[in-house]
């Protein structure tokens, strides 16, 4: 079957950038003073929404015209971008990325609306909040971060992948430096640093596919090409094993390890994972959704789709190292997380153990290992942000996150501790919430590769049910303390961000179907080289 | 995926049963789900609007709908068929299609699936109706409720699932219900690290059963070569985990490979022709049989659940719960899943004796061990959980010697015998205003007799009197271990016979003991008398679970003064409850909060009887006694603190008269010794086309003189227990238990404090666990991200090198040129004086330099 063309995916990826320029036209005004700074805030508030929920329109759209029978990329939108150099504008999504353009534009809606401030008349609102603060130049970078995102999962030229990675980058390291908490320098310029070495490695790997990669006559002459697919028909046929050597190395390893590095820090994967707790305890809530729900997806994602794609031979001979690792993140993290006492501390070391799920998942090439993988990184996307939704709930009211600081809330707040037990029961696995369907079909596809790994890592789910128990009965069970007896309920602007994440993690629990259907095809062609 | 067999058509033989499609077998559990999602959206509202009554009616009436649907589904679909087609099935849809693995949520049932639907369903219930009584001043009713119905929705998940994933649901499902009911009173913290403990002790157990589960599925198509798996052709295609293009299907027409249903793996399994049993036996993996990996695995998620040796500990805790609770989940049907779980895959345990052999010494281990457990509880609750820990153990000796049939039955009658009793002793707790400690108890025959009449009947049946339905589900048990053939070694089985022996002894003695202490002699609880009440309630406040029994206080003044103090106490802290009540409103724990604020209206009133100068007088406590009717009144709690002990209502004997009459007449009814009658018992011949594997376990020969023999033991067994608890508790009036204690204080000790096993688990693992996440956490901080910030801190350094060599070396040498500049400068600007002469002098001496200076060069 071949690839279909549309614009569509350009019009996702940007429109968010084209809201962002609203909001510069609003401030503008403002500073012209056509308009007060009320009307300021407010419209680029509005604008901001209506990006995001465009986008969400057009993900849906998008997804009701894929065909997931096509294991090809579809949508593309390719011309030429820089001839000197053969770099290409090319957008264009299969199985694999659908799921995370969905997710990403899903997320960044639910992140837009928690960046509203509290519905008027509440007495928490007040001008340290970060949704008062500098609203315009905040929704600014949410928007700017969307359309980097959303590009990074589309994008096909590689060079163009790199572009919108570094694009990513910025808003975040303003977004968790000014509205973040009390570290947030500390936090965005570990975030930033960390991430930006790991870039570095990355962009030397891609030149160096660029160089050994494959030619082709542009314009009367021969040129290399950043074309993903190229490369990784390239790679595939053996082409960057007769590359010269790096070091003494062959050039597939190191491109590889460097690659992965740079993809790893993203993931987090241990040892690279610290600047995760860091960075999610100082960002303000939305910000932390969209970096657990989202932006941690995106190491897994390169390493499928770089390193899978372009480089199989190296990736089979890494395949035990991945396995270790995730092993490792898995066990360690979630240990790490019984030992925590700040709530959002214990939810970014969680999101540590469940993405080595997805690493050890694709470690085992089997289609259950690497179906699991990838679907853990949609069920992980849906949980963790309303993990961290429900963090910002009683940070907003409590002013803390110390998980002893709490006691007997149940009987104060029921229908957020009945959210909160919907999130801790789904992401420690309970059957029929979709946390439970990844885990099972990881554990599943990776035994029959790394049996003895799989067992080690099946015993979290032991662990990770007593950290989440644990803090089930510290926070909201026993006698009531005194301090809250007056705590308010979940609020209506909550309501709108948890209910919905709420219902796909039900949902999804049920019929996971939705999103293996969408990604098996294109993961089958993915793993059919490593066997 | 029973009938797409249907298109491989005329090769079926009739190895494989025909599935007949029922749409309708969804509503079996969809109704208590609706139940439960009403109550959990609404029942607050609803409670508040329409009362209780509104709440009840909703869970009540959706168990009475699935009721109907279980009995329309045995009538009309299974009843009148041949036995080997009693097999229906309903595919909703495929919840996911991932390579081989192909997970439908589709419901089946079989005659063993009927069963446990049938129980599930019926007693469930029943426990709803007696709830309606017992849990009448629970403010959080509709949270109850909503959890039972949810609870039931899983239980039938569990039980009709076909296949291991839709099972799974209901497994783990069931894990949640009883974590939210055990921790139902959760202001109690005690009650919610219960809870806690319950679920994380089965994800022990759930642990084992996804591995085991996994080891299955993958050696459905391939083969474990030196921990290194290799795909088989025909089973599985090139790409690990994908189903091969051309399925493999056997001569007699069974398709074979990977699976995750129960009829198709049975299929594969019990079908000669196909080979997969030989080829199952032969896998190896880390060099043991694979097999016998699985199914112990397996049993690990069996001992979770079902509360075996080691992971029992979790199921005395689990007493928290409201009494209901404990009756329907931790004796009924949740803690049964692990037998239904063996029994179920019978096929696979006949293939491995060694898999056999740990689940029945497994069993009769935990039957001995917690039935010593159970002798010298005193907590009437605790006796009854340690007593279901060990029948427990009797079930799994059946499923594990083979005698699958012997240990499904004793799951059902346990199932009626052990809810009757939890419900008895739900109705005894309660008449004697919320006390479990069966000293504080004696006499109740008097006041509640239909509870007594009950319970004794449940005794009768549990300790395995003839015509009682115990004996003859105990006995087949036992018989069948004693001629257990398919173990691994003969000898076993004659052990596992005489430990369970053991056991049985115990059980019958310590149910007797229960009895006794509770129904006989003369009532010993808080409220003989207006005096006694007095006396004694603000000592009940004050230590609920004080082992001691108040002593008879004399009226001395000091008594008196000592009372006032205890009654302030009180008063201050059920003052404090009552504030703290008024604002949890919803939640507070039953038990003890209602019971502190009764408390909290008495003490008041006998406080100010002291303070008005009654105390001088000594007794006059019991005058101001009196005021605390008004107390009861303004609480409005008919069976609240202090009074005789009264019967319970009529929606509570009810369900226990009729749940006595099944302990009683069920085993006489399903379960008739073939030694008697010279056919197979009902149970047998219905479970049949079940378990497969029974035709293939081996049996010693054995004579009927021999086996009426047994039986006879087996009473002989039953009566010695009984007539042991006669003499020693009849009418709590023997010393000889008190004197037997302090004789062998130690052991005593030992046994009553469950051996240890808790704070043994404490000081092991759970300690390891604790030092292994602050040895990691500190790990994370210090080594990791230290250096982490190490690699920061040298960075910075080599920035401030860097800058100190750029502020002083680099920027020095163009400051020093620039300050050259500047003092040259200085020095030339006193050159320029202004005067023209000495300008002139400038002109001059330059031109006679440039002269001098061009005669030199040339």
């Amino acid at each position: 079957m071949n690839q279909t063309t549309s614009t569509l995916l350009t019009w996702i990826t940007f429109a968010p950038m084209g809201g962002a320029a609203l909001v510069m036209v609003a401030v503008g005004l403002h500073a012209a003073g056509v308009i007060s700074k009320e009307q300021r805030d407010q419209a680029s508030r509005l604008i901001a929404l209506a990006a995001s929920g465009l986008c969400l329109a057009l993900g849906f759209v998008l997804w009701r015209a894929f065909d997931p029978a096509n294991p090809n990329v579809q949508f593309v939108h390719h011309f030429s971008w820089i001839p000197a150099y053969n770099i290409e504008y090319f957008l264009g999504i299969d199985g694999l990325s659908i799921t995370l353009v969905m997710l990403s534009v899903l997320i960044s809606f639910i992140a837009t609306i928690a960046s509203m401030p509290w519905w008027p008349g509440n007495a928490h609102l007040d001008e340290h909040h970060f949704t008062q603060r500098a609203v315009p130049g905040y929704m600014c970078m949410l928007l700017i971060l969307q359309t980097g995102m959303t590009g990074v999962f589309c994008a096909l030229d590689l060079f163009m992948f790199y572009v919108f990675w570094e694009l990513m980058l910025l808003p975040m390291y303003f977004l968790i430096g000014i509205w973040g908490g009390a570290r947030k320098e500390y936090a965005a310029i570990k975030f930033f640093l960390y991430t930006l070495a790991g870039s570095v490695l990355m962009l030397l790997a891609i030149i160096g596919l660029y160089y050994n990669g494959p030619q082709e006559v542009v314009d009367g002459r021969l040129a290399h090409t950043f074309n993903i697919l190229k490369m990784a028909q390239w790679g595939r046929a053996g082409g960057y094993l007769a590359a010269p050597l790096v070091m003494g190395f062959s050039f597939v390893r190191i491109a590889w390890v460097a690659l992965f590095i740079g993809f790893a820090i993203k993931i987090p994967m241990f040892p690279f994972h610290t600047w995760l707790p860091d960075a999610h305890v100082e960002a303000p809530t939305p910000i932390s959704v969209i970096l657990a729900g989202v932006l941690l997806k995106m190491g897994i994602y390169g390493i499928l789709r770089v390193n899978f794609s372009v480089l199989p031979q190296a990736t089979k001979w890494a395949g035990l190292a991945m396995a270790v690792f995730g092993t490792i993140n898995i066990v360690y993290a979630a240990f790490v997380c019984l030992a925590q006492k700040d709530l959002k501390r214990m939810i970014a070391y969680s999101s540590v153990s469940h993405m080595g799920f997805c690493l050890l998942g694709m470690s085992a090439f089997t289609q259950q290992g690497i179906d699991g993988a990838v679907l853990n990184m949609w069920t992980h996307g849906l949980i963790s942000p309303m993990l961290f939704l429900i963090v910002g709930v009683i940070y907003d009211r409590a002013h803390h996150r110390n998980i002893e600081g709490f006691g007997g809330l149940a009987a104060r707040v029921p229908e957020y501790t009945g959210l909160l037990g919907l999130a801790f029961f789904a992401s420690l696995g309970l059957p029929g919430l979709c946390g439970f369907i990844s885990e099972f079909t990881v554990f599943l596809g990776a035994l029959p590769t790394h049996q003895t790994l799989t067992i080690i890592s099946a015993t979290s789910v032991i662990i990770t049910a007593a950290y989440y128990l644990w803090a089930i009965q510290r926070m909201m069970l026993g006698k009531l303390n005194e301090k809250y007896a007056d705590l308010p309920d979940v609020n209506w602007r909550e309501r709108l961000t948890l209910y919905p994440l709420a219902a796909l993690i039900i949902v999804f629990g049920f019929y996971p179907q939705a999103i293996i259907g969408l990604i098996e095809n294109s993961l089958r062609n993915l793993i059919l080289p490593l066997q | 995926m029973e009938h797409e067999l249907a298109n491989h058509g005329a090769e079926a033989t009739s190895a494989i049963v025909q599935a007949a499609e029922v749409s309708w077998l969804w509503l079996i559990p969809f109704f208590p789900l609706v139940g439960a999602a009403i109550n959990a959206f609404l029942g607050l509202r609803i409670q508040r609007r329409f009362g209780k009554r509104a709440v009840h009616a909703i869970a009540v009436g959706a168990m009475l709908l699935s009721c109907l649907v279980t009995e329309l589904v045995f009538w009309t679909q299974l009843w009148n068929r041949p036995p080997e087609q009693r097999f229906v099935e309903n595919h909703l849809w495929t919840m996911f299609h991932s390579g081989a693995l192909k997970v439908d949520l589709s419901f089946g049932i079989d005659p063993l699936g009927m069963m446990m639907t049938f129980i599930v369903t019926h007693v469930a219930t029943l426990i709803h109706i007696y709830s309606t009584g017992y849990m009448a001043d629970e403010p959080a009713y509709w949270r109850f409720f909503m959890w039972l119905n949810l609870f039931v929705f899983s239980m039938l998940l569990l039980v009709m699932g076909s296949n291991f994933v839709v099972m799974f649901f209901g497994w783990e499902g069931v894990g949640l219900c009883s974590y939210g009911l055990i921790g139902f009173w959760y202001a109690d913290l005690d009650k919610a690290k219960a809870a806690m403990k319950a679920f994380v002790v089965n994800r022990f157990g759930d642990f084992g059963f996804i591995i085991g589960l996994f080891i299955l599925f993958w050696s459905l198509s391939g083969v474990w070569n030196q921990d290194n798996y290799v795909p088989e052709r025909g089973l599985s295609s090139n790409i690990k985990g994908v189903a091969a293009e051309q399925q493999r299907i056997s001569p007699a027409g069974v398709p074979l490979g990977p699976t995750m249903e129960f009829r198709e793996l049975r299929n594969q399994v019990s079908d000669e022709s196909s080979g997969m049993a030989e080829r199952l036996k032969g896998l190896t993996l880390w060099g043991f049989p694979v097999i016998a990996l699985i199914c112990i695995f397996m049993f690990v998620g069996a001992a979770g659940k079902s509360a075996q040796i080691p992971l029992y500990v979790w199921l005395p805790d689990a007493m928290a719960g409201p009494t209901p609770v404990s009756a329907l989940i931790h004796a009924a049907t949740m803690v049964t899943a692990g037998v239904y779980l063996v029994a179920r895959l019978n096929f696979l345990y006949a293939l491995s004796p060694a898999a056999m052999t740990v689940v029945a010494c497994t069993g009769a281990a935990t039957a001995l061990f917690a039935a010593s457990i159970g002798f010298f509880q005193y907590d009437i609750k605790k006796v009854l959980a340690y007593s279901t820990v060990s029948q427990l153990g009797f079930m799994f000796i059946g499923v594990g010697v083979g005698a699958y049939w012997a240990g499904v039955f004793h799951l059902m009658t346990h199932a009626f015998f052990k809810a009757c009793l939890f419900l008895g002793s739900g109705s005894v707790i309660m008449a004697c205003h919320h006390e479990q400690d069966m000293r504080k108890m004696g006499g109740l025959s008097k006041y509640t007799p239909r509870t007594r009449w009950t319970y004794l009947a449940a005794c009768w049946a549990i300790a395995g009197f003839p015509i009682a339905s115990g004996f003859y589900s105990k006995d087949e048990i036992l018989w069948k271990a004693w001629t257990a053939g398919s173990l691994s070694a003969p000898w076993i089985g004659h052990v596992i016979y005489i430990v369970g022996a053991i056991a049985a002894l115990g059980t019958s003695f310590y149910m007797f003991r229960s009895y006794y202490m509770t129904f006989t002699g003369d009532y010993r609880g808080g409220a003989g008398h207006a005096e006694k009440e007095t006396l004694q309630d603000p000592h009940g406040a004050a230590s609920h679970a004080a082992a001691a029994q108040a002593p008879h206080t004399d009226h001395t003044p000091a008594a008196a003064a000592m009372l006032a103090d205890t009654v302030k106490h009180a008063d201050a802290a059920s003052a404090h409850d009552a504030s703290l009540a008024a604002a949890i409103a919803a939640d507070v724990d039953h038990g003890h909060g209602a019971a502190l604020v009764a408390h909290g209206s008495d003490a008041g009133h006998a406080a100010h009887g002291s303070d008005a100068g009654h105390a001088a007088h000594g007794s006059d406590a019991g005058h101001a006694a009196h005021g605390s009717d008004a107390g009861h009144a303004a609480h409005g709690d008919d069976h609240g603190h202090g009074g005789l002990p009264h019967e319970s209502p009529a929606s509570m004997t009810v369900v226990l008269v009729i749940l006595a009459g099944a302990a009683v007449l069920a085993g006489f009814i399903f379960g008739l010794p073939s030694l008697w009658t010279g056919h197979e018992p009902m149970l047998e011949k219905w479970l049949g086309p079940s378990l497969p594997a029974a035709e293939s376990i081996k049996w010693v020969a054995a004579s009927h003189g021999e086996e009426l023999f047994f039986q006879f033991l087996g009473l002989a067994i039953a009566t010695g227990g009984w007539f042991a608890a006669k003499v020693l508790y009849d009418g709590n009036r023997s010393l000889v238990p008190a004197r037997l204690k302090e004789r062998f204080a130690g052991i005593w000790s030992i046994v009553f404090n469950k051996y240890y096993v808790d704070e043994f688990y404490d000081a092991t693992l759970l300690r390891a666990v604790r030092v292994l996440r602050e040895v990691l956490y500190w790990i994370d901080q210090n080594l990791i991200d230290g250096l982490v910030n190490l690699m920061g801190f040298i960075g910075r350094s080599v920035a401030y090198v860097d800058s100190a060599i750029d502020t002083y070396l680099v920027d020095g040498a163009v400051n020093g040129v620039a300050a050259m500049t500047m003092s040259g400068g200085r020095a030339f600007r006193k050159l320029q004086t202004g005067h023209i002469q000495v300008y002139l002098f400038g002109a001059l001496g330059g031109g006679i330099l440039l002269v001098i200076i061009q005669y030199v060069i040339r």
